[in-house]
């Protein structure tokens, strides 16, 4: 649910995902779900010449299995408040293993 | 369990030696001959990661020489979510 909610306030913001193949599409977040699917719009692949097969493509849903990395404008991201969310997170989590 | 409530010195859980890196930088090995440094920001429960200062270094074995080592590559990303299925392990980083 974390970053579920993380990768929502990055939406139209400009991101590149990395995929486990290597390929690397740049384009703008537009929606996620959450499995951490991505869609993204105006895509282009950072190296372009080693694979050509998306020079078409303009929007792509991304399957949330196959992302390696999201590499994130730092700007976008509030890291005091990415840390107290974790924070509440862990202590949900903890909690309700405590109620089982 | 043990004791609820005072969840910031409870450690009980693998997971609780992560939240004691929050904030600090670490070490995190990856599928695929990857490694990465750099500070912990968030994590969840399957792993998945975000790092600020990072820098991966990727090792790359050339199939064709069987013998030589390893070429090693270096990248730097400013920040970086890391999805938790390539997670091998974190540690704390000390230089």
């Amino acid at each position: 649910m974390l970053f579920f909610s993380f990768f929502k306030t990055l939406i139209d913001h400009e991101v590149t995902v990395e995929l486990k193949n290597d390929i690397q599409i740049r384009g703008t977040l537009k929606s996620v779900d959450q499995y951490l699917n991505i869609k993204l719009e105006n895509i282009s692949v950072v190296q372009e010449i080693k694979y050509p097969h998306l020079s078409a493509v303009k929007n792509v849903f991304i399957r949330g299995s196959v992302v390696r990395y999201v590499h994130l404008p730092a700007a976008a991201v509030d890291v005091p408040l990415l840390e107290d969310a974790t924070r509440r997170e862990a202590a949900n989590e903890a909690r309700k293993r405590n109620e089982k | 369990m043990t004791d609820q409530g005072d969840e910031g010195a409870n450690v009980s859980e693998p997971l609780d030696l992560v939240r004691l890196l929050l904030d600090e930088f670490v070490f995190v090995k990856l599928r695929g001959d990857r490694e990465l440094k750099g500070r912990l920001c968030a994590y969840d429960s399957h792993c998945n990661l975000i790092l600020g200062e990072v820098e991966e270094t990727i090792y790359v074995v050339d199939e064709d020489e069987e013998d030589e080592e390893p070429r090693i590559e270096s990248k730097k990303s400013e920040m970086l979510f890391v999805r938790g299925d390539s997670v091998v392990l974190i540690s704390p980083h000390n230089e």
